[in-house]
């Protein structure tokens, strides 16, 4: 197998390519060309489009909720109405945005190109993941429009075994779901073990590899738990069989520590991809070497190893022994710990570097605040004794916003505008990127800060009617998700606006030195030729920016 | 563009077809896919999981109810079934050796007797659910029992006759009050359409959690005479874990076919066996689990 011909191919052609030369867009033509391919590429891309449907949806639901909590009592919605939204927001935010967006959308077409391989281990289980995605979305979109659900996204028991809304559509469509993941994460555990090409060892990845590995690894394991939750709900709901009933003589909180042990890892599939792209983007836009690179690896794997020991934080007021409480609590402050590694790895590698403030750059810095915010209120909510007064407040759901929007959308949106020009070709207008960026914090802030405040002077979380004392938070936290919302759509619109009319993107606009930026943008069908030769992804030394193209050359034979 | 095949990669590629073009080596395809199947059966056992630990969890608070409800299980149809998947697995496993050495015929062989043992183990839990349907032992709200455990030959021992008579389908008396068997399909305990609430009683703690004491509970191999409350629970355990199981039994069956087709084509040889060998794995699972099932749900008391 000979690689020594690959390096100068894959570095000096892409730059004289245009988009117009073959690439896997215009590989092939036809709706049959993407509903039956097994390009990870066209496959990433149609999780893409998918995943911001569904954002889409699940925003709608939000701003209806906002909108409602604008007065205490009737806004514009009856109080059933306004638990169905609530819960729908939520399943769909979770279940068919969040956890599929990075990995999924992002991971599919990066994973491979960063790699050096040529695809995913398994193409077919890629396409198919992707089909039990989409019948999993079709499930959810049928229990919307029979009834919707009104059970919170945490499908407590009893309630969820005897009320009777679409439960069991939305739990068959989040069981179908589940599998898509179970089946992405392992195509991506064996396409890193396996599908490495000659000279990327390990501790060679780009931390976005390691990233992914972590996650794929709480998804494989994790999730099937979730499966066997929502068989048994269903069967409590169609056959009775009384496992979770105490009126059939079952535990209601049996059915919380079933779900909980998915869930909470399930967290740690949102954020640990959302941590991978903050590594490379920290790393490209300071144009320094990541800090701490091995801290960094060796943190993903202990975060889904911890993850899987703390679910019961969320079970504190649920009646469990004292002992499992403190046990819990200890075990929830020892997972803040890699977490915090990170943060400190992240500001490390910023400091003395070059730093430019890219979009994605803006995201990244987004990210490092408010994932800390979050982060850190985590501990709050770890700690027994506030957390008696905290559970089931506002203060959880700015907590869980924090993280997961400010920490995972927020990653999710900063990576997406670093390998826009990798995956479409095109660059987006950098002015009103900036713009829709400060918008979205400003707006993000706005409206959850509030929750922050009103949840510790004891709003509850899912309330339809409220004190009037709340009210001015309320005001102030519907009108910043408007503002939220302004953001969003601003960055929709210059994005889309890039497909058309945006510049021709070179290989590698933003200076990273892994694999991806070797290829052209948009890549070949085949990725590379050959298996391409690895170096230090993270050494921006031999890397010189090219005006002329605007974007950067690799420097061979002069010093940097 | 570089995709003319000038490497040696790309020469494997043109001899062997069935090497798929994003791997270098047949050998890189094999060791791939066997990982892919071994994460596959970790979240396949993962999703068993959930079931064993509600069986423990639930076995630990209310030890009465398994030691009373196991008798309705019929011991002697769970053996053979025991020994028909034991057997299916040594086929399997015999088709995986002769598709390693190519013997076509071999392995196509083994795969049909595989699929006829797949097929009596089926078989056998049919006549076994029928009995449970006949005798109204089913899960959750439909539970009524016909009969005590033992008698007219539904498991148990044959001279065991416990006292059936005041525990028929009415109302049982006492104050922990068992979910009323009598209730029709359509009613749960919970629905008040007769103007009367189904929930029973209140007991002292709650009515499905209170576990029995421990000075109070059954020794082991003890025999219950009187049904316990809350019975039902067993048999939503019991149908839960080999209606699972079962389900994965088809789906086994489905793949074997698939491979069965496949073998009769001519596609495996001693160079390719692949899919052979990711059945078996698979299907030697689906025999582990049913090892694990027989003897916490037919075997212990």
């Amino acid at each position: 197998m000979t690689t020594s011909d690959t390096t100068i191919a894959a570095g000096s052609a892409p730059e004289a390519e245009s988009p117009s030369d073959g690439n896997y867009l215009n590989h092939a033509h036809g709706i049959r060309s993407w509903i039956f391919t097994l390009d990870h590429k066209r496959i990433g891309v149609m999780y893409l489009v998918s995943v911001v449907a569904a954002l889409l949806l699940g925003g709608v639901f939000a701003m209806l909720v906002r909108t409602e909590l604008l007065t205490p009592g009737k806004t514009i919605m009856e109080a059933d109405t306004y638990n169905k939204m609530f819960t729908l927001h939520g399943a769909v935010m979770i279940f068919l945005f969040i956890i599929p967006s990075i990995p999924a959308a992002l991971g599919n077409f990066v994973l491979p190109i960063m790699l050096g391989a040529k695809d995913v281990a398994f193409p077919r289980l890629n396409l198919f993941s992707y089909y039990l995605y989409v019948v999993g979305a079709l499930l959810a979109l049928l229990a919307i429009v029979t009834g919707g659900v009104d059970t919170g996204w945490t499908f407590y028991t009893p309630y969820s075994t005897t009320t009777s809304t679409s439960v069991i559509a939305v739990t068959l469509g989040a069981f179908v779901l589940g599998f898509s993941s179970i089946f992405t994460g392992l195509n991506f555990i064996v396409t890193i073990h396996r599908l490495r090409p000659p000279g990327m060892n390990w501790f060679r990845m780009p931390l976005f590899l390691w990233a992914l590995y972590a996650t794929s690894i709480i998804q494989i394991l994790a999730t099937p738990v979730l499966g066997i939750t929502l068989i048994l709900l269903i069967l409590e709901r169609t056959l009775g069989v009384g496992i979770f009933d105490p009126a059939l003589g079952g535990d209601p909180v049996l059915f919380q520590h079933f779900f909980w042990f998915y869930s909470h890892p399930a967290v740690y599939i949102m954020i640990l991809p959302a941590m991978g792209i903050v590594s490379e983007l920290v790393s490209v836009f300071s144009h320094k070497h990541i800090f701490g690179y091995k801290f960094i690896a060796y943190s993903s794997i202990a975060i889904a190893i911890l993850g899987f020991l703390v679910w019961g934080h969320h079970m504190f007021t649920s009646g469990q022994s004292a002992v499992a409480n403190v046990i819990f609590s200890a075990l929830t402050f020892s997972v803040s710990i890699p977490s915090a590694i990170k943060v400190f790895n992240w500001l490390t590698t910023m400091y003395k570097g070059s730093i430019s403030l890219e979009t994605p750059m803006c995201y990244a810095l987004s990210f490092i605040f408010m994932f800390g915010i979050g982060g850190l209120t985590g501990l709050f909510l770890g700690a027994l004794a506030t957390d008696i007064h905290l559970h089931d407040t506002y203060f959880v759901v700015a907590h869980f916003h924090y993280t997961m929007m400010g920490g995972t959308f927020i990653a999710f949106v900063g990576g997406l505008h670093y390998w826009w020009p990798k995956i479409t070709g095109r660059m987006y207008s950098e002015f009103w990127g900036r713009i829709a960026c400060l918008t979205v914090f400003i707006g993000f802030n706005a409206t959850f800060f509030a929750q922050f405040v009103m949840g510790s002077r004891g709003m509850p979380r899912r309330y339809y009617n409220y004190l009037d004392e709340y009210q001015p938070y309320h005001v102030f936290s519907t009108i910043g998700s408007y503002l939220l919302a302004v953001g969003l759509i601003l960055t929709a619109v210059y994005l889309i606006h890039s497909l058309f009319r945006g510049r021709r993107a070179p290989a590698n606009p933003w200076g990273g030195a892994s694999l991806e930026w070797h290829c052209s943008s948009p890549p070949p069908h085949d990725n590379f030729a050959e298996q391409p030769t690895v170096g230090d992804c993270y050494d921006f030394s031999g890397l010189r920016y090219d005006p002329e193209i605007r974007g950067y050359v690799s420097d061979q034979g002069r010093d940097s | 563009m570089g995709h003319e095949p000038t490497s040696d990669a790309a020469m494997a590629h043109e001899h062997t077809p069935h090497l798929a073009h994003h791997f270098e080596t047949s050998e890189q395809q094999f060791v791939a896919g066997k990982l892919g199947m071994w994460l596959f059966l970790a979240t396949e056992i993962l999703l068993f999981g959930g079931l064993f630990c509600a069986y423990a969890i639930y076995r630990a608070s209310h030890p009465e109810i398994f030691q009373y409800a196991h008798r309705y299980l019929d011991k002697t149809l769970g053996g053979i079934n025991t020994i028909v998947l034991i057997c299916s697995s040594l086929t399997m496993a015999w088709g995986v050796h002769c598709a390693q050495r190519g013997q076509r015929r071999g392995l196509i062989a083994c795969l049909v007797l595989t699929l006829l043992f797949a097929c009596t183990f089926l078989g056998i839990k049919y006549v076994e659910y029928s009995h449970k349907w006949k005798d109204g032992l089913l899960p959750g709200t439909r539970f009524d029992p016909q009969y005590a455990p033992g008698e007219h030959g539904h498991g148990g021992d044959a001279d065991e006759t416990a006292q059936y008579g005041e525990h028929t389908s009415d109302e049982p008396a006492g104050e922990t009050g068992a979910a009323s068997p009598s209730a029709s399909d359509d009613e749960t305990p919970l629905d008040v359409g007769a103007g009367r609430s189904r929930v029973p009683p209140a007991a002292d703690g709650p009515s499905g959690l209170a576990e029995v004491p421990w000075l109070e509970r059954p020794k082991p191999h003890a025999e219950i005479k009187e049904r316990p409350s809350n019975v039902h629970i067993f048999f939503g355990i019991y149908f839960s874990m080999t209606g699972l199981h079962g389900l994965h039994v088809i789906a086994g069956m489905g793949v074997i076919v698939w491979i069965l087709i496949r073998s009769i084509k001519g596609h495996f040889g001693a160079d390719y066996f692949t899919p052979v060998d990711l059945a078996g794995l698979y299907w030697h699972l689906v025999d582990l689990i049913w090892i694990y099932l027989f003897p916490l749900l037919y075997l212990i008391h």
